[in-house]
């Protein structure tokens, strides 16, 4: 197919969108830690820009993206970026270069992983961090992408839609980050302790930059410029808003509408939309982000709060939660009207799409869980996977980075 | 002379300033400080749920002025600051040794 210029522009622009949603992540994750961690847990978002936007061209894209192996992982033909260039791919994105299409792609390696470093923020070690994340890109991310969205890959064989990413992104990193909790413990101090937010502005500003980047994840999925983006795109934007009125609702029944609350909503309202957006009507992103922002809201109350697990920015209640319920709400809404690649949903009398969207919900979950708690478990037995006592009173900007978020009593 | 230190609530500073000022107390440190006591503390909201937060922030503000002027000082402090209810603050009074102006030298009395 030749290449068309309007599907390029779409899709390198969109990539560009999706780039800036992992600084925007660092804000988000970086306001809600006490001061003493703010830079720290900003390097844990950003460096996965570096890191794995190395390794991604190095061979992280051909894992995912290579010749199918049985349906469980790409192989070595596209390693180092061999035979990936200005022509477009055979089975990917055929209207763009296929170099447009993997840097696409490398976006959303990318914020993958950062979105787990929420769970372990305050106490993890950097290094270990940096050796758990090259380990988890590769042997977990890489099977689970090439599964949902590689060509041959089981789930798209059996027909597991996810349109952007619900399941690869947001139900692989929340269900990791939940493995991760559990190996890596408390930070000191929780619960009891306050552990206030250091600035809240910065929070609303890395939400900011989420939702504009997530126009580019949702409607550049459509990976054409027409009218699947448009209706993908307006979806979002709905889910987004319905979210982040509910939870604003539901904080302010329970004292008072708070800001944090109310864009924590408007993220988890784009989780959830994010593998329906390309197939159901944009009006049905009204129940899927309204029921995202309670299941996730009261997921937190259950985990947080009530059984003291420290997932400490809740990825797991955000997007593992928001990322099941929105994979499941893609079986129940979704309809050809929007997208003949798609499928009808259960609203439509077919509720086995329903079932296969259950069966990558728990072949995902179950597999990110076993093997992130099997390289985490590996990362701690050899390294040590949690800085040690002092360091983590001091804090991690200090301890890790030898730098702090804020500068001497001199201005 | 004696040192004023006295923590206030934060809304309560215009007041307690102006008051002063018009007793001719012009001059005055004023800085953010963080504490507790029978107030215990308030609850703030995370993204779902709450948590307390037990040291909450006040304003210190202190002055220096002579033996015979702290009890008008004192009372147009708590004049201004008082609200009956828990948290209101408290006052300090200590002896000072002595005084110096930076810019002149002045000591004790004529420094104040």
């Amino acid at each position: 197919m030749p290449v068309s210029p309007g599907d390029t522009a779409w899709l390198l622009l969109s990539s560009a969108m999706v780039m800036l949603m992992t600084p925007g992540l660092a804000l988000f994750y970086g306001g809600m830690v006490r001061r003493k961690n703010l830079l720290s847990t900003i390097m844990m978002s950003f460096v996965a820009l570096g890191l794995v936007g190395v390794l991604w061209v190095l061979y992280g894209y051909s894992l995912s993206f290579g010749t199918d192996n049985g349906g469980f992982i790409g192989g070595l033909n596209f390693i180092g970026l061999m035979g990936v260039g200005q022509e477009p791919s055979a089975v990917y994105a055929t209207t763009v270069p296929h170099l447009a299409f993997m840097i696409f792609q490398a976006m959303f390696a990318i914020i993958t992983v950062a979105l787990i470093t929420g769970a372990v923020v305050e106490r993890i070690k950097f290094s270990s961090l940096l050796v758990f994340s090259a380990l988890w890109l590769t042997v977990v991310y890489c099977p689970v992408a090439h599964w949902v969205w590689g060509d041959g890959g089981w789930l798209l064989n059996l027909g597991a839609l996810d349109f952007a990413g619900g399941t690869v992104v947001h139900i692989n990193a929340g269900v990791s980050a939940l493995a991760l909790v559990l190996l890596l413990g408390r930070r000191r101090g929780f619960p009891g302790q306050a552990m206030e937010p250091s600035n809240i502005p910065l929070v609303v500003l890395g939400a900011g930059l989420l939702w504009f980047g997530w126009f580019g994840f949702n409607a550049g999925s459509a990976l054409t410029a027409g009218g699947l983006a448009s209706s993908a795109f307006v979806a979002t934007n709905i889910s987004a808003a319905m979210a982040a009125c509910t939870w604003m609702v539901i904080s302010w029944l329970h004292r008072r509408p708070t800001v944090l609350g109310t864009v924590t909503g408007a993220v988890v309202g784009l989780v959830a939309i994010t593998p329906a957006a390309g197939f159901v009507e944009p009006l049905a992103a009204i129940p899927i982000g309204g029921i995202a922002a309670i299941i996730s809201y009261y997921g937190m109350l259950l985990l947080k709060m009530k059984l003291g697990m420290d997932d400490s920015l809740d990825v797991f209640a955000c997007h593992g939660l928001g990322g099941i319920w929105g994979a499941l709400a893609t079986g129940i809404f979704a309809t050809v009207t929007v997208n003949a690649g798609g499928a009808d949903g259960l609203l439509l009398g077919n509720g086995t799409q329903l079932l296969k969207q259950l069966v990558g919900v728990v072949s995902v979950g179950g597999f990110a869980f076993v093997a992130t708690w099997v390289l985490g478990k590996l990362v701690d037995v050899t390294i040590g996977l949690r800085v040690g006592e002092t360091e983590e009173m001091v804090g991690l900007d200090i301890s890790q980075h030898g730098e702090r978020a804020y500068g001497g009593l001199l201005r | 002379m004696k040192k004023i230190e006295a923590i206030i609530r934060e809304e309560r500073l215009d007041a307690v300033k102006k008051a002063l000022e018009e007793n001719s107390y012009f001059g005055m440190t004023v800085s953010e400080v963080s504490g507790r006591g029978k107030q215990k503390g308030i609850p703030l909201q995370w993204r779902a749920g709450e948590y307390r937060v037990d040291l909450l922030p006040k304003l210190k503000i202190e002055l220096v002025v002579l033996d015979e002027d702290v009890s008008v000082a004192v009372d147009a402090i708590i004049r201004n600051s008082r609200t009956g209810e828990i948290g209101d603050g408290k006052i300090f009074i200590l002896p000072v040794e002595s005084v110096v102006r930076v810019r002149t030298g002045d000591r004790d009395e004529g420094a104040i």
